[in-house]
């Protein structure tokens, strides 16, 4: 095997809108030389079957993440505000469509 | 005087990972997680992706003699989707910290292990319908249960996975029926055909539970949901009815409805020629390498001049 054929193709993560009025999901990943050809497998390997009409291919190294090991510090603030849920509030039965 | 003693960090990490598993909950890539567990999961994922990417070989035989341009277009359709099957599950391991080209290495150098049903050859088309029936058919029992796995990536990828051994199954089936419907011949062919695979089919649940030793722990792990033989009883159960329906029968004069248990009674699968095609001796192992081999091989001019291609584009940017 050669050298270059050890390198490996940088990974992209893959993102597909079902249809449209829905947001892009992530579907998986893949390796590609570059952005174009990311974007041909990505709809070889994750749209065989309409599963999109949309997709995004984005290098992974380039998203920034939350670690889980952060998770409290960085989810905690919205842990004490239960006065954002609808269910906070209480309304009578007899008042309707609330 | 109290003291609270802080637990090591290791043990607030593995109770952590325990509670998650307890809860039926997934644990996803950057979470911590026992060694153990990562090497089961990679060992695992990995000879699943092997064996979707060999899998294309016995069925790919086919390809050019299909008998009609439908029977065609479904066979390059069918052996397309084994290998995205195996990209999903190549993704999904590569989540936990091994890389592609690893993968690629431990299969082509034969030190990790494909599914053996693989390893049996394709003589007839018939061959192509069984085995979306059988082969198909006992890889989505298998498969159904791991799409609630604990390792999210895994679960995810078979559910996709899932969704289209339907249509796999069903277009072997519905190649069967269509032969059942012809010639003599044809359903002599049919017969032949299920006789061959029928055994290999069940060796494909893994051994007997008292000689499976790791699937214990992999259970307590809640990687694998249900036992071989809980599996292979499934499959049993589903396959007698439509191999009624089909007009064939299963070469195993020990099958019979049990009253009693509510479930058929099947013979032994030989144990010792599963043995022997997993350690390499199968009738097809060292074919199935060697095409794979040639086939990495012969590609590497495509890999090189994409990375080529790429590596100039981005050149020409900077310039």
């Amino acid at each position: 095997m050669t050298n270059g054929d050890r390198r490996e193709w940088p990974l992209y993560e893959v993102f597909v809108r079902g249809k449209r009025g829905l947001n892009h999901v992530h579907v998986g990943s893949l390796h590609a030389p570059d952005d174009a050809m990311a974007l041909r497998h990505a709809r070889d390997v994750y749209t065989r079957r309409n599963e999109g009409v949309s997709i995004w291919v984005v290098r992974a190294d380039a998203i920034t993440a939350s670690s889980p090991d952060e998770k409290d510090p960085l989810f905690a603030p919205n842990g004490d505000k239960v006065y954002r849920h609808p269910t906070f509030y209480e309304i009578p039965e007899n008042v309707p469509h609330m | 005087m109290t003291t609270t003693v802080e637990p090591e960090p290791q043990e607030r990490l593995q109770a952590a990972f325990d509670a998650t598993i307890a809860r039926h909950d997934r644990i996803e890539p950057r979470d911590w997680m026992p060694e153990a567990y990562r090497r089961t999961l990679v060992r695992q994922i990995a000879q699943h992706a092997h064996s979707e990417i060999i899998g294309m070989q016995p069925e790919g035989n086919w390809i050019s003699r299909a008998p009609s341009l439908r029977r065609k277009a479904i066979l390059l359709a069918k052996v397309q989707d084994e290998a995205g099957h195996g990209l999903y599950l190549y993704s999904a391991c590569e989540t936990l910290g091994v890389s592609r080209a690893e993968l690629t290495d431990l299969l082509l150098t034969g030190r990790q292990k494909y599914s053996s049903i693989f390893n049996y050859p394709t003589l007839s088309y018939a061959d192509v319908g069984t085995i979306g029936w059988l082969v198909d058919g006992a890889a989505i029992c298998n498969q159904v249960p791991l799409c609630r796995t604990s390792y999210g990536p895994y679960g995810r990828a078979m559910i996709r996975i899932c969704k289209e051994e339907s249509f796999h199954q069903r277009q072997g089936y519905e190649l069967l029926m269509t032969m059942m419907r012809g010639t003599d011949a044809q359903r002599a062919m049919v017969q032949e055909s299920v006789d061959r695979f029928w055994w290999p089919s069940l060796m494909m649940f893994g051994p007997p539970d008292e000689r499976s030793p790791n699937s214990g722990q992999s259970m307590a792990w809640g990687i694998k949901r249900n036992s071989n033989d809980e599996l292979r009883q499934r499959f049993v159960d589903m396959s007698v009815p439509q191999a009624e329906a089909l007009g064939v029968t299963l070469p195993d004069p020990e099958l019979r409805w049990n009253e009693e248990r509510g479930h058929y009674d099947f013979g032994e699968p030989d144990w010792e020629e599963f043995a022997a095609v997993i350690s390499g001796n199968g009738p097809c192992n060292a074919q199935r390498l060697a095409h794979r081999r040639a086939a990495h091989e012969d590609g590497a001019w495509v890999r090189e001049a994409a990375s080529a291609f790429a590596a100039r584009s981005t050149e020409e940017e900077v310039r």
